[in-house]
């Protein structure tokens, strides 16, 4: 028997004793996100062993690998082949695995004009709550055959069921990137966002961190010239910003107590987050503190959207409020694919 | 397919008194909006697949999202199985009607609701069609991404509820890639907002389930869709081949070359063939197989895709090379795409068109194996590719009343799918497995896997009314069809013996 065969038997065990004593697991591969969420309860199935790239031909544009692969070996094969994964992950530490990056759902500075992890998602092959192995979704790029299990494993922070493999799309690294600096207050720097997220110009980031307007131009050469040439803005040294934003280590990320992402309609007013980090064109407001859950979650309600507690959450509290009946169909979803709770219990609600 | 003989009953379901029904969509909808006398409910007997038309018992055409959900309540509170429609353009029939069954109707919801040109978003009603909403938001320069070849019938409902892909997906997506929240109303006739205006929202991605679910969760009353910058500048190239594997080699080519273009479509000598003496889009008649590349961006940006593609198609052996000269004649080469259906269509009275998608590298090999299987089935079969995406639409042509052609047509066309499971792909890229690919879903998935989604559809649907007999086959069905699933080239229990 190979490793990985000893490895998913293990998986399997600790899935069917959790279940026979009525307990409950928790799938962990680098901890790196085990600052996200309501609480964190259950025995650890460690995914860290179950390693390796399965599959990735560059010229198919799909890489499948094994959960407990460290994110920094996949981008770094991919970065050989002059490819790359299109959300951008943050890390978030340096024991980031693939699966934790997929279960996570965390996307970075590309993700308003690339899109999410659950956007490049194509397929997954899980240990169910039965500990049965199950593949949803294929290494294929387009497939609309039964419902998209593979995606809503995308975020769910491992309460549905233990990612085994992902299949991801992934796109070539642009030939070029360009950084430029506006020197904009937070008002103006959103109007600027908004404006230059309707422009048919190769934007690849926004954020805006308390003192500048930060924007990314990706893609030919010759395009991220024309396009600098058009919006104008001061050069800048890109890669360790962006890369400051993504992981969080920007100053902004550096104060204590509860940290807050609103996720909002990009023109959602300034209101009285003066001192937000705005990112993804608008869409999303990092505030810290400067008031509770339910009063962020009234501002992100007026504008189309909904508050999160990314950082500093008191065990046990809720990280976010939906409405009711949105509430009652995660439940289902949550009990049709874990009807006994086994998984990651009160991860991501209060309630289950 | 192999539903010449298909029984939609696989969910008994009590008999519902019609005329009690109809009392009761009468008191909440206009009189033209209820239709129950046969003359009335004929037109809507099938969708784009025609092979099996079904006449529904009573149709319902709500006028807005208040009336979908009485309608909703009322097929609740009568036990009523109930079908939607949109534009009744799908091709694997997710719209047939169920004959004991409701169906309701959602093209009288067709409003343009609101579009925020900064915010860069559009809310639609479910019937509006797919092209209307480019149509209104051109004047702010902003655009919706997704083209399903129907774009101009279609409606976005009807989008969403099959995950609709078009000719530019492999760069902008499908539409689960292209829409930020829904309106969704249950079968218990309640309305959940799922999505949001900004980019993630919390919990688990109901809206990634609910798009492509095939009308088996709920029914979708308002979309907010996300609308692109229209490209300044669009480029078409029309490579020709004089060999199917080298056109296929340069798709993989041009990937390698790091170019992502806004479509890249593939169509063999038969497709160019039909195409050509349709529309006369000026396709090379001698080619075995031309691709059509497309690059969009800044004029700068175009440029230098147009002239990095041609180096890498001269490369592979491109035998002739044509780029649009302006915008009208790059359409015309679309044209000459968009309408390989019907193309298809004129060349013999019937088609199925298949949907399967395969990873790119098998393409020779299974494009092969479907031109063998002409003699075996003694039909012919045209194809049509997104290469881009690998999403291979063979068209097998056939006659439905002459001899068996039908039922040849059927296996054929389950052969195919069964194909391209077999090299790796999928059954159904983007036009949803309806009631045509429902066996093949057999052979996709093993039961558990089939298991896990029935429990999802029974968690919002508990006795199976919305849309039964379509998209998730029962597991009786699977072991009726007798097929054996194969997982991951090896047998589930090998030392059982078997029969």
């Amino acid at each position: 028997m190979s490793t990985n065969e000893t490895v998913i038997d293990r998986f399997k065990s600790q899935i069917i004793d959790a279940k026979k004593q009525s307990t409950c697991v928790r799938i962990r591969g680098g901890g790196s996100k085990d600052f996200y969420g309501v609480n964190l309860e259950g025995e650890i199935v460690d995914t860290n062993e179950f390693t390796g790239i399965t599959e990735y031909e560059p010229t198919e544009l799909v890489l499948t690998a094994r959960s407990g692969t460290p994110l920094k070996e996949i981008e770094q094969t991919l970065n050989e082949n002059n490819q790359m994964l299109p959300f951008e992950p943050p890390h978030m530490g340096t024991k980031a695995t693939f699966g934790g990056c997929i279960a996570s759902g965390f996307s970075g500075p590309r993700r308003a004009s690339q899109g999410a992890v659950r956007d490049f998602v194509l397929g997954a092959r899980i240990l169910n709550a039965d500990a049965v192995d199950l593949q949803f979704g294929g290494k294929v790029m387009k497939n609309v055959a039964g419902f998209d299990v593979s995606r809503l494993l995308a975020g769910s922070f491992g309460t549905l069921g233990l990612i085994l493999e992902s299949s991801v799309k992934v796109l070539p690294k642009p030939e070029m990137e360009r950084t430029v600096l506006f020197d904009l207050d937070i008002k103006s720097a959103l109007e600027k966002m908004n404006t230059l997220a309707g422009s048919p110009i190769p934007l690849s980031a926004t954020c805006f961190d308390g003192n500048q307007l930060a924007v990314r131009l990706s893609g030919s050469e010759i395009g991220v010239i024309a396009a600098h040439k058009k919006i104008g803005g001061e050069v800048s040294e890109g890669a360790s910003y962006w890369q400051s934003i993504k992981e969080q280590t920007h100053p902004f990320f550096g104060s204590e107590g509860c940290l807050y992402r609103l996720s909002v309609n990009p023109t959602a007013p300034i209101n009285r987050y003066t001192d937000a980090l705005i990112e993804w064109n608008g869409s999303t407001r990092w505030v810290w503190n400067n008031g509770t859950l339910a009063e962020h979650q009234d501002f992100a309600n007026e504008h189309g959207g909904h508050a999160t507690v990314f950082r500093g959450n008191q065990l046990g509290n809720p990280i976010s409020s939906i409405s009711p009946a949105l509430q009652v169909l995660q439940q289902k979803i949550k009990n049709s694919m874990d009807p006994d709770g086994i998984f990651g219990k009160n991860r991501l609600f209060a309630e289950f | 397919m192999g539903h010449s003989e298909r029984d939609l009953n696989e969910n008994p379901v009590a008999l519902i008194d019609k005329q009690t029904l109809v009392k009761k969509f009468l008191s909440v909808l206009s009189t033209e909006s209820v239709k129950y006398e046969t003359e009335d409910l004929t037109p809507f007997e099938c969708d784009g697949l025609s092979a099996y038309p079904q006449i529904p018992m009573i149709v319902v055409l709500p006028e807005n999202e208040d009336q979908v959900c009485q309608v909703m309540r009322i097929c609740h509170q009568y036990k009523a199985p109930i079908v939607f429609r949109g534009a009744g353009t799908g091709l694997s029939g997710g719209a047939i009607p169920y004959d004991q069954g409701v169906l309701l109707v959602l093209s009288k919801l067709k409003r343009i609701t609101h579009i925020d040109p900064v915010g860069r978003y559009a809310v639609v009603q479910p019937g509006v069609r797919n092209a209307a909403i480019s149509e209104a938001t051109k004047i702010h320069e902003l655009y919706y991404a997704p083209d399903p070849s129907s774009q101009i019938a279609c409606s976005i409902g009807g989008n969403v509820a099959e995950n609709s892909g078009g000719v530019h997906c492999l760069k902008y997506g499908l539409t689960v890639n292209n829409i930020l929240k829904v309106r969704f109303v249950t079968i218990e006739g309640d309305i959940v907002e799922i999505g949001s205006e900004g980019l993630d929202s919390p919990g688990y991605d109901l809206l990634a389930l609910v798009t492509g679910s095939e009308g088996l969760l709920g029914v979708v009353t308002e979309v907010t869709v996300k609308l692109l910058p229209t490209p300044e500048k669009a480029q078409a190239i029309m490579a020709s081949f004089d060999d199917v594997e080298k056109a296929g080699r340069a798709v993989a080519d041009i990937i390698a070359a790091g170019i992502i273009p806004a479509g890249l479509e593939m169509m063999d000598k038969k497709a160019i063939n039909a195409v050509e003496q349709f529309i006369g889009a000026g396709y090379p008649m001698d080619a075995a197989a031309m691709l059509l590349c497309e690059s969009d961006g800044s004029s700068e940006e175009v440029a230098s895709e147009i002239q990095k593609t041609t180096e890498v198609l001269n490369k592979a052996g491109a035998t002739e090379i044509t780029i649009s000269s302006d915008e009208t004649h790059r359409l015309k080469l679309w044209a000459g795409r968009k309408s390989a259906f019907p193309a298809v269509g004129r060349v013999l009275p019937d088609y199925f068109c298949m949907d399967g998608t395969i990873p790119r590298k098998t393409l020779p090999d299974v494009l092969k194996r479907i031109a063998a299987m002409e003699d075996q089935f003694q039909l012919q079969c045209a194809n049509v590719f997104h290469a881009g995406d690998g999403n291979l639409h063979p068209l097998i042509m056939f006659d439905a009343n002459e001899g068996d052609q039908l039922h040849r047509a059927e296996l054929y066309g389950a052969a195919i799918l069964e194909l391209c499971v077999e090299v790796g792909g999928t059954i159904t890229g983007e036009h949803g497995v309806g009631i045509e690919k429902i066996n093949q879903m057999c052979i996709q998935f093993d039961n558990q896997e089939i298991q896990t989604f029935l429990n999802l559809k029974r968690a919002f649907d508990p006795d199976g009314r919305l849309n039964p007999g379509k998209a998730i086959p029962t597991l009786n069905r699977c072991a009726e069809f007798g097929h054996m699933h194969v997982h991951r080239g090896e047998e589930r229990f090998p030392d059982i013996p078997r029969f």
